[in-house]
């Protein structure tokens, strides 16, 4: 058991009665989370109506699809008390090298198939970080910025760097395929595609994995105190490995997820976006340090760094502040969740 | 110490080896003094980062900086931008020089002091925070400038620092071995240097042991944010814009580099004078795999993949594998090791 799980308990028993919203946001970090987001939309609506509009929020949703697998990679990761700057390169690589593979050898390949490739592909690449994290022994972040390199310089020496624009046709499809429409009042059809299902069908099995198994324990004891958690007989390779290869499964999903919903699969695309993943993971209440989180938490602050990124336009600031703000969010979360921490 | 000389021989000899490879594959062309130049007017920027994140990884407790080079950018952008707006180049070339040069150091020395508050006072984790401020030096960037090229031109003294020579010595080049020497000396006959890697050696004993901890931190941002806005100067001089998207692999590349020197990711030993040869060996190495003739993402995979082996290397104890004459005199004496508490 994580050492912040030991403190919650005894504090949650001998606060007893006392109870206020500073409990309530050190307990639950992520409620901070929440009322920033609602906050945000509310002053967002007032400004300019038109945000309410379901097709904005289908937007939103839509565009939080990728990011969202990402962060509950990351998001695991995290919790064990390492980082991982690599998934967005696993993602490029795996989406990119597939639709090479299909485009070329196997055209008639079913869509299912394709899915499982992705995930087998990214699953494999995480695990060579496992491996690389737990035998180096040093820092995961230094590791992960080197495979990140590794990854993105194989995929764009040695398979390509031409922009595909024309996808194999079931890939297309997918990626078109409605899980409903309707049209909005000006005459538009608003979808929202079936791939968004992914996205809460893998923030379950990531909340399953880490609190209704023995590896979500084990890796909340990692990140609490490794040295303590192989003590008490965690097999931190097994933790390590299963830990990136999950986020390398889920990044090669969301790579393909991506490929089908641009329609176009450009090999540069991705590397980058990593720091907003980072960002959302840790606005929704995840200590760096690992041994704390919740999923509820990641989706939220992904929803966060979504919707400041695409309302900053709607109340007329300019995109050019989209990293400012971004930055100072992450900075006041972080001051934010440290000074909470230690009011004891 | 042994361990520590090993790197330093493995460093020279791996230098001593790549200008000998070079001088085979080119004919004698890679040892031309135009080449050797060229060569070292491209390793000050780097070679500065590297030091800054050098100094952050020694403070020890995660320390790193990730926001380096988007603080030399935001220097540079930012200086551009006040600067030019009440002085203009043609009026005095020399005083618009010095105020760009002024300014942009200030302003990398108050990015490394506000990245040092937040970690020292706010306890906030240098990863993150770094990674936080890296964001919003870029962003700041991004605004000021509207996301565009800032001309800086070239006047006299600035295109000078960029392109000329002292002694047949590009100039930039001899300011990065000065802030380099001048940043070995501090580390060896200071008291900063020892509270610094004894802090990165053990955290607490040196709370304990009464360092002035908030104090070392901010310093070693500070000195590292210095050195971000030497480095944006530098990048200024020699590129007549600035941009605040220059450079995106140097983060990834002051790591590599840092790595190679041997300084230990968890803190307490570096030293400089191997992060400066470290950093020569890479220059030479993508210097000579421009000359074969590959991509730059050829580049990227290669530096990923020896980022990697160094870590091996480091973590392996190569060194002592691969030069065996330099011999243990007492190899029954363990090295007493602190237990790693935090990954």
């Amino acid at each position: 058991m994580s050492t912040s799980r030991i403190d919650e308990l005894s504090e949650s028993a001998s606060a007893g009665r006392s109870f206020s919203l500073g409990e309530l946001v050190r307990r639950r970090p992520e409620t901070i989370t929440f009322m920033l987001l609602v906050a945000i939309c509310v002053i967002v609506a007032i400004i300019n109506p038109a945000f309410l509009q379901p097709s904005t929020l289908i937007d939103i949703g839509r565009a939080s699809v990728v990011m969202g697998l990402f962060a509950l990679g990351v998001f695991i990761i995290l919790a064990a008390g390492g980082i991982d700057v690599s998934f967005t390169a696993i993602a490029a690589f795996t989406m990119y090298s597939l639709t090479v593979l299909v485009l070329n050898h196997f055209p008639g390949m079913p869509m299912a198939v394709i899915m499982l490739v992705a995930i087998g592909g990214g699953a494999l690449l995480g695990i060579i970080n496992g491996l690389l994290v737990h035998h180096l022994n040093v820092p995961s972040l230094i590791v992960t910025i080197g495979t990140q390199y590794l990854f993105r310089g194989f995929l764009l020496s040695f398979i390509g760097t031409v922009w595909i624009m024309s996808l194999p046709p079931q890939m297309g499809a997918f990626g078109r395929m409605p899980l409903f429409q309707f049209e909005s009042a000006n005459g538009a059809i608003v979808t929202l595609p079936v791939y968004f299902l992914f996205l809460p069908l893998a923030a379950f099995v990531t909340w399953w994995i880490l609190n209704r198994t023995l590896m979500g324990r084990a890796i909340f004891a990692v990140g609490g105190n490794a040295n303590i958690a192989s003590r008490l007989g965690y097999s931190l390779r097994t933790v390590h490995i299963f830990l990136f290869g999950y986020a390398g499964a889920l990044a090669g999903l969301a790579g393909i997820i991506h490929v089908c919903a641009n329609r176009q699969a450009n090999p540069f695309d991705l590397v980058g976006t990593e720091i907003n993943v980072i960002a959302a993971v840790v606005l929704g209440g995840a200590r760096i340090t690992g041994g704390t989180g919740t999923v509820l938490g990641t989706i939220l602050g992904v929803l966060l760094i979504v919707v400041i990124n695409s309302v900053l336009v709607m109340v007329g600031i300019p995109s050019t502040w989209q990293r400012l703000v971004v930055g100072s969010f992450i900075l006041l979360a972080a001051a934010f969740f440290v000074t909470r921490q230690r009011k004891k | 110490m042994q361990k520590t000389g090993g790197q330093l021989v493995m460093l020279v000899a791996i230098n001593g080896l790549l200008l000998v490879l070079g001088a085979i594959i080119s004919g004698g062309t890679f040892l031309s003094l135009f080449n050797l130049q060229s060569m070292a007017s491209q390793l000050p920027e780097i070679g500065l980062l590297a030091i800054g994140v050098m100094l952050a990884m020694c403070a020890g407790n995660g320390g790193i900086d990730l926001s380096g080079i988007a603080l030399a950018n935001l220097s540079g952008v930012l200086s551009a931008v006040i600067v030019s707006s009440f002085l203009s180049v043609s009026e005095s070339e020399t005083v618009f020089s010095l105020a760009f040069i002024f300014a942009a150091v200030s302003i990398g020395c108050a990015g490394g002091v506000i990245n040092g508050l937040l970690i020292s006072k706010l306890n906030i984790t240098p990863i993150l925070c770094t990674l936080g401020t890296q964001m919003a030096f870029m962003g700041l960037a991004v605004v000021v400038s509207g996301g565009k090229a800032v001309m800086v031109g070239s006047p006299a003294l600035l295109s000078s620092i960029g392109n000329d020579m002292f002694l047949a010595v590009p100039i930039s080049f001899l300011i990065f071995i000065i802030a380099a020497g001048l940043i070995a000396a501090a580390l060896k006959f200071t008291p900063y240097g020892l509270w610094l890697m004894l802090m990165g050696t053990n955290p607490k004993a040196a709370v304990y042991a009464g360092f002035p901890r908030t104090g070392v931190l901010v310093a070693t941002y500070a000195i590292s944010g210095t050195l971000s806005g030497l480095a944006g100067v530098i990048i200024a001089a020699r590129n007549v814009n600035v941009k605040f998207d220059y450079g995106s692999s140097y983060l990834l590349i002051a790591i590599l580099i840092v790595v190679m020197a041997g300084v230990k990711p968890e803190g307490g030993y570096g030293r400089v004078v191997c992060v400066v040869l470290s950093a020569v060996a890479l220059q030479l190495m993508s210097s000579l795999l421009n000359f074969g003739g590959l991509s730059n993402f050829v580049r990227d995979f290669a530096w990923g993949l020896l980022l990697l082996a160094f870590l091996a290397v480091g973590r392996y104890d190569l060194t002592g594998f691969l030069f065996p004459a330099r011999g243990q005199p007492i190899p029954s004496v363990p090295i007493p090791h602190a237990p790693k508490q935090d990954n």
